[in-house]
């Protein structure tokens, strides 16, 4: 693996890429639980690893909380016992509760984690990650498993304790729309190297040529109102309703497919099958 | 009834404190094959699986040399400790602990091996050191291996026979267990005595398999997810 990137103080960094290319193994290698050959990791001017002069400090002094893939909740304790375990020496518990109000947990203090749903297990995960007040919290593909409902209430919970506590974010995920929402930079990684680095405009956007967008169709109604047609029709899995001009009547009738071709300066329909 | 109790009572003390000094042997050694960064594991492990496949004859007969006063290790225990490990009850139950090792180890090294690597990572993560992970979080979670190894070693000394013979003898009260008293009583042609110790070894050892199995299969059902 080879990689070398800095991350401002605050924000939050996408790290994708297919699998098997590192993702997994750079965040551990970031949290100290695995040692590389060679390399060097500073966290705001603290020395965490450097090879060249054998530092190397272990998981427990970083300042990081991980969610990891599959939650990693102890069984044999309540979600209350989880994020009490998280405490360190003569930190106050206090924190706990809070975190378990934050993440809507307090109902569910006194459950095992097999007693959980997945959304509800992320929460616990998440929440005992952050009883430490880590500077930097590393996650590995956090909402993976989770619907896309779910996934969206638990960004929106991550973004609201982002805000209020200023960690540092790196994560992982597959996910663009969580990229985009998310991620202050994202960092593409293919075979153990980052291969681009940027915003997520920057890196996914800037360079595409604009293409327009095209939809593909099938015709349910539609209806004459004034100078114009009113069609309902099936498009992605929805019922859309849009307005178009009346002289294509005769074209839109109900079970016609069509694509919808939008560009900067068009809009056009093409029938494909009557 | 009609048999001297002594050797049973014998028997059911040796196991004991067999079983629990192993425990605290064979944690530290179970989590060191695990989980500890050494070469020549295959060698360790292959040394603890020995009673497994050896006839305990030769593993008494080992232990009945290096035991003997004249041995530098029989010599120099009963130099500094005063003890003579041959023909004595302390004998047996270092013998045993040897004998015993592998159904003591195994288990609890596989059940810390079925654990998820996360949980151990999540521990350290959250600031705990490896004793406290290992206390908080790897032992609670390997409570059916630990509840498994205990009895099978437990249950497997009450069914030493060879080894005890070999460097125990056959004193009555110091080492004369159960299973050498229903040999000496077949020997002596008095079969319902036999009979009788046969019975409460085959009786008792039932029972606590048939507790520990009944246990261990609530505790496991517990651990499934909802």
């Amino acid at each position: 693996m080879e990689v070398d990137f800095s991350l401002a103080k605050g924000h939050m960094m996408a790290l994708t890429g297919p699998s098997g290319a590192g993702k997994t193994t750079l965040l551990r290698l970031i949290a100290g639980l695995i040692h590389p050959e060679n390399g060097r990791i500073t966290f705001n001017a603290e020395r965490w690893l450097d090879s060249a002069s054998r530092v190397h400090l272990p998981a427990q002094k970083r300042h990081i909380g991980f969610v990891f893939q599959d939650y990693a909740l102890f069984p044999h304790m309540t979600v209350h016992k989880n994020l009490l375990f998280a405490l360190a020496q003569n930190q106050s518990a206090e924190i706990v509760d809070d975190l378990l109000e934050a993440t809507g947990l307090s109902q569910l203090a006194d459950r095992r984690p097999a007693q959980l749903s997945g959304g509800q297990q992320q929460r616990v995960a998440l929440a005992r990650a952050l009883v430490r007040k880590p500077e930097l919290l590393l996650m590995d593909e956090p909402f993976a498993a989770l619907d896309p409902e779910m996934r969206l209430q638990l960004q929106d919970l991550l973004l609201k304790l982002h805000r209020q506590h200023n960690f540092s974010i790196i994560l992982v995920t597959h996910d663009i729309g969580e990229i985009f929402r998310l991620a202050d930079q994202v960092a593409i990684m293919e075979t153990g190297k980052i291969t681009q680095f940027g915003t997520p405009s920057q890196v996914y956007v800037a360079d595409a040529e604009p293409q327009g967008l095209s939809v593909y169709g099938e015709v349910l109604t539609c209806e004459r109102q004034g100078e114009m047609l009113a069609v309902n029709a099936w498009i992605d899995g929805k019922i859309r309703r849009f307005m178009i001009p009346a002289n294509l009547e005769s074209d839109m009738q109900p079970g016609v497919t069509f694509t919808l071709n939008y560009t900067a300066n068009n809009a056009e329909i093409r029938i494909i099958d009557h | 009834m009609g048999i001297d109790s002594q050797p049973l009572w014998l028997t059911f003390k040796l196991a004991g404190i067999t079983s629990i000094l192993l425990l605290v042997i064979a944690l530290p050694i179970a989590y060191w094959l695990v989980f500890g960064k050494f070469k020549g594991r295959g060698v360790v492990e292959a040394l603890i699986g020995m009673p497994l496949v050896l006839p305990p004859s030769v593993i008494g007969f080992y232990l009945l040399l290096a035991f003997s006063p004249s041995h530098w290790f029989g010599a120099w225990i009963e130099e500094w400790l005063g003890l003579r490990l041959v023909f004595s009850f302390p004998g047996l139950v270092i013998a045993s602990i040897l004998y015993s090792l592998p159904f003591m180890v195994y288990p609890i090294r596989a059940g810390l091996q079925s654990l998820p690597v996360s949980l151990r990572e999540a521990s350290y993560t959250l600031g705990k050191n490896e004793w406290q992970t290992f206390v908080q979080v790897l032992l609670p979670n390997c409570k059916p291996a630990i509840l498994t190894a205990f009895v099978l070693t437990f249950a497997h000394t009450v069914g030493e026979f060879g080894v005890v013979l070999m460097i125990g003898g056959n004193i009555p009260g110091v080492t004369k267990v159960a299973s050498v008293a229903v040999y000496n009583e077949v020997e002596a042609l008095n079969y319902p005595a036999a009979n009788e110790y046969a019975m409460v070894l085959f009786a008792v050892t039932f029972i606590i398999l048939l507790l520990v199995y009944s246990i261990n299969n609530r505790l496991l059902r517990v651990r499934q997810p909802a």
